[in-house]
């Protein structure tokens, strides 16, 4: 690897505070920054480690609210009994991500932040009316999703936690990449007081996105067969070696029918 | 330069290193422990796999400078002198391996997947949580036969089964 200054924060100020060197970027598990590094794809010349930060760290439940820190590994949510308790969805989702020893680093923060277009998370907080907190604002996930590994976040603005109000039912399929484990396609479902949002990872191309189409049809009956006949326009998917945009708008029903399955238990 | 402090295999270790340095770099070439080995440096293939503070890890994405502070447990750390760890003894015993180089990173996999499974494990969670390790060898068949093998050693509380790995 090329040669960088590594710095640990032990605070979010002291974290913003070296944030503001020209050229630095926020570390958490690592698990996209340091190979995105090797291959320079990224190349700051700092990075900052948030996951020493004690306030980045932790899960609060309180009845249907649900707060994850920034800082908690993939691992923790997979395993969070207060997480299951009111949204087993968001578990199953975090129990997929990558690998076990991925999972042991990574983080919600880190992979909301990066945006990847294939990423999970980000299709469960669009679905779930997320809010991202930061260091210094409040954004609604709806505003938060820019595209292609863009979001709302300011330069040097770190993501200190996100939280959503546990909908009725939820529910998430994907179809991973046999090799990176990326989603291919995924979908989340929410329910809440019979809306529901529907939110679509691994297809787009311009990142997650909510399918109209989807939508339209659970709000009428939250079932797999609601889904039955249902077609995506393959229009602004991805297409590439691994799929191609029609095979994404296939799969982004099949997925569908799968989430709403999990969700209805 | 960072300096670097670790408790490594149970011993205090201290080091100066470049930032940029990998735990693995520094395992194998500041600590000479050879057994964590590289196979693709691209967070595939788990052949680095070790445990920092009780977790498994690809040490090959992970900073010497991030793991600063951490207890960290390599291949090398399990036996206990001449005595194989029993997952290490279950391997040995099934033929969980052939040319060896994916095998201290399917170990310590399996140390931690036994860990965070004591109710036990079946086939197809030892499969899925195999995901991170790639093996060019075996087939795995013999590498999931050594796994629920030891598994049941440990659950039995045979080995040195009942030591924290
Ligand atoms: S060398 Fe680390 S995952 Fe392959
Ligand atoms: S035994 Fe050769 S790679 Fe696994």
């Amino acid at each position: 690897m090329y040669s960088v200054s590594y710095q640990r924060a032990g605070t979010i100020a002291e974290a913003a505070k070296l944030l503001e060197a020209g050229d630095a970027a926020a570390l958490s598990g690592g698990m996209t920054l340091i190979p995105a590094m090797k291959t320079r794809l990224s190349a700051p010349s700092t990075i900052v480690d948030l996951r020493h930060i004690p306030a980045l760290k932790g899960i609060r439940a309180t009845g249907r609210r649900v707060t994850i820190a920034a800082a908690t590994t993939h691992a923790e949510v997979a395993a969070s009994a207060e997480v299951k308790g009111v949204c087993p969805a968001l578990c199953h989702l975090a129990a997929h991500i990558g690998d076990p020893h991925v999972r042991h680093m990574g983080t919600i923060g880190g992979s909301v932040a990066n945006n990847d277009p294939a990423a999970d998370y980000p299709a469960a907080l669009l679905a779930m009316e997320a809010t991202i907190v930061t260091n210094k604002r409040d954004i609604a996930a709806d505003q938060f999703f820019k595209g292609l590994f863009e979001t709302a976040l300011e330069e040097g603005e770190i993501i200190t936690a996100v939280t959503f109000e546990a909908p009725d039912q939820a529910g998430y399929a994907k179809f991973p990449n046999p090799a990176s484990r990326y989603a291919m396609t995924g979908v989340f479902v929410a329910r809440r007081s019979g809306q529901v949002r529907a939110a679509v990872t691994g297809a787009g191309d311009d990142g997650v996105f909510r399918s109209a189409e989807v939508e339209t049809a659970l709000s009428r009956s939250f079932d797999p067969a609601a889904l039955q006949g249902v077609s995506v326009p393959a229009g602004n998917l991805m297409g590439d070696i691994h799929a191609s945009p029609e095979y994404r708008a296939n799969l982004i029903v099949v997925m569908a029918k799968r989430a709403v399955a999990q969700a209805n238990g | 330069m960072s300096d670097v402090s670790l408790v490594v295999n149970g011993k205090a270790v201290r080091g100066t290193v470049e930032d940029r340095t990998l735990l693995v770099q520094f395992l194998r070439e500041n600590l000479g422990l050879t057994g964590t080995h590289v196979g693709c440096d691209t967070s595939q293939c788990g052949a680095c796999v070790v445990h920092v503070d009780g977790k498994a890890v690809k040490s090959c994405t992970m900073l010497a400078a991030q793991a600063s502070g951490s207890t960290v447990v390599t291949i090398e750390g399990l036996a206990e002198g001449s005595e194989l760890h029993p997952v290490q003894a279950a391997f040995r015993d099934n033929h969980g391996l052939q040319c060896g180089f994916c095998t201290p990173g399917m170990i310590m996999a399996a140390v931690d997947m036994i860990g965070r499974h004591p109710a036990g494990l079946d086939e197809p969670t030892v499969r899925a949580e195999l995901e991170g390790n790639i093996c060019r060898c075996t087939g795995y068949h013999n590498i999931v036969k050594a796994i629920l093998a030891a598994s049941q050693t440990m659950a039995a509380g045979g080995g040195a089964a009942s030591r924290a790995a």
